[in-house]
Formats: structure tokens, C-alpha cells, sequence
């Protein structure tokens, strides 16, 4: 190999380099949200006093938010 | 179910911290942390307004984004809850939360040293068997299993402090505001005075 050869190999290198720093790679950061990690939860409806029943807790939050209204009481 | 939400009604609040009792009582919150508080602008001041504030069950909640050993989750309803037994006190939550409502019980220590995050539950207790006692030494009363509202709003005098479903919060507030509309017929005008009062005061 020739130092001609050589050169030319060094100049296409040197050349490639150059031109990979001229890209624009996204630097924004994408934000993901990540996931709980904790101990499972129950929901406040599987309990003895509403048996699992779902509807049943849903009603009495209603009824117990809507009682909320001192018309509903005064009028 | 929908979400469930707190609404503080600024017109009828008297800062008279009911809500924040009520809270500290129920859940036997330690010294120096307040799950509840009542903010007033320009105390004292003719026009002066209170509203009582804590943890807001934020629908998309930056103190869950920051969180870096992801303790936060959503229970059913909407209601923002953590594992204390994850949080390592990093105090990231509080600075993300607009409204103050992470609290820690050692107060402004060096990272790591405030102690677990503590806030408001909505009375829902947290990632322990309902209704036992590791359950109500971590995280409080868990009210919502047994069909109550919180304490802070079951409390408050002048049921400024709605909480439960929005749907229905909102029904309420709706209602209220237009039966007392504005101005001199705001609640309480036409209970002091009557209507026939009312046109004499003009």
C-alpha cells in the first residue's frame, strides 16, 4: 500500500467524520410516564360492608354527595 | 363512578378551620403536617376571601410524573394515592404540587431526611388491607370504603367544602349559585333580611 493510498483512505475517514457531526439528531427529551410500583391496592368496595358490590358502593356515594345540597333539606 | 373532587365555595367559607380539625382528628395526622389548610386573601381586608385547600386528586398529577420511584397511583375514582413504603422522602412531589399539598413529617430536612410523604387520601386509606390498623397508621381513616365522604367536607358548617363524585359536586355548586345569584341576593341576604327588606335596602 502506497502512501498515496494511505492518504486518500485518511482523507475519505477524515472526511466522513466530518460530515457525521453536521447531522441533527432530535435532542428532545420523549417523557414517559412510568408505572406504579407500590402494593396492589383494594378497591373500596371489597369489604364486609359492601360485599363487592360495586353498584351498591356507587349508590351510596351518590346519595352521600348529593346529601351535600342543605336545599335538598331545607326545601 | 366518575371522578371523584373536592370544591371549596369561596363565598361561603368563614376560615373557621372545621375541615382542617376534622382531617387532623380523623387521621390522626402527626405534628408539624397538615393534609388540610385554609388559605385567605386579604385577611381582614372588607371582601376578604377563604378557601380551604389540600391535595386536589389532580387528573393528570404532576407530583405522580416526577415521582422517581413511581409510589403514586390512581385509585378508582380518580383519587391520588401513594405507597409509603416506596417513597424515600426526595421531596420531588412538593415541589412539583401547586397546591402544597405534599407534606412531610420532619419538614425541611437535606434530601431523604424529611421523612415519608404524607397527604390527603380523600379518606380513602392506601395500598393496605382495608380497614387495618398498618392501613390507619400509614395512611389514615378509609372513610370511601365505608360509604362516607371525607371528614373535612362532612364537616365543614357552611358546606363550603364539597367533595364526592364532580358530576355531582358540580349539580350542587351549580344549584347554589344560581338560587343566590350575585350581588346583594348572595346566600345568606334573603335569609337575614327577606325580600321585603330587600327592596328598602335598594
Amino acid at each position: 500500500m502506497n502512501a498515496r493510498c494511505v492518504i486518500s483512505m485518511l482523507a475519505v475517514a477524515v472526511l466522513g467524520g466530518g460530515l457525521s457531526g453536521c447531522g441533527e439528531p432530535s435532542q428532545v427529551v420523549t417523557y414517559e410516564q412510568g408505572k406504579y410500583q407500590g402494593k396492589p391496592d383494594n378497591q373500596p368496595w371489597d369489604n364486609p360492608v359492601f360485599k363487592g358490590d360495586k353498584t351498591a358502593w356507587e349508590l351510596a356515594m351518590k346519595n352521600r354527595s348529593r346529601a351535600q345540597n342543605e336545599y335538598n333539606r331545607t326545601q | 363512578m366518575g371522578r371523584m373532587k373536592f370544591l371549596c365555595d369561596a363565598e361561603r367559607c368563614i376560615e373557621c378551620n372545621g375541615c382542617v380539625t376534622a382531617c387532623k382528628n380523623e387521621n390522626e395526622v402527626p405534628w408539624g403536617v397538615n393534609r388540610r389548610r385554609v388559605v385567605t386573601i386579604n385577611d381582614g381586608v372588607p371582601g376578604e376571601r377563604s378557601m380551604s385547600v389540600a391535595c386536589m386528586h389532580c387528573s393528570d398529577a404532576p407530583c405522580m410524573a416526577v415521582c422517581p420511584t413511581n409510589c403514586f397511583y390512581k385509585a378508582d375514582g380518580g383519587v391520588v394515592l401513594h405507597d409509603k413504603d416506596m417513597c424515600i422522602g426526595c421531596g420531588y412531589c412538593f415541589y412539583a404540587c401547586p397546591f402544597g399539598a405534599p407534606q412531610f413529617p420532619n419538614g425541611p430536612s437535606a434530601f431523604g431526611e424529611r421523612g415519608k410523604m404524607d397527604k390527603c387520601t380523600f379518606c380513602a386509606g392506601g395500598p393496605e388491607e382495608t380497614g387495618s390498623k398498618e392501613e390507619y397508621a400509614k395512611y389514615g381513616s378509609n372513610r370511601l370504603a365505608e360509604g362516607k365522604l371525607p371528614a373535612c367536607a362532612e364537616m365543614c358548617s357552611t358546606k363550603a367544602l364539597l367533595a364526592g363524585d364532580s358530576a355531582a359536586v358540580s349539580d350542587i355548586f351549580r344549584d347554589r349559585v344560581l338560587r343566590r345569584g350575585k350581588g346583594l341576593e348572595a346566600w345568606g341576604w334573603m335569609t337575614a333580611y327577606g325580600a321585603e327588606q330587600k327592596e328598602g335596602a335598594k
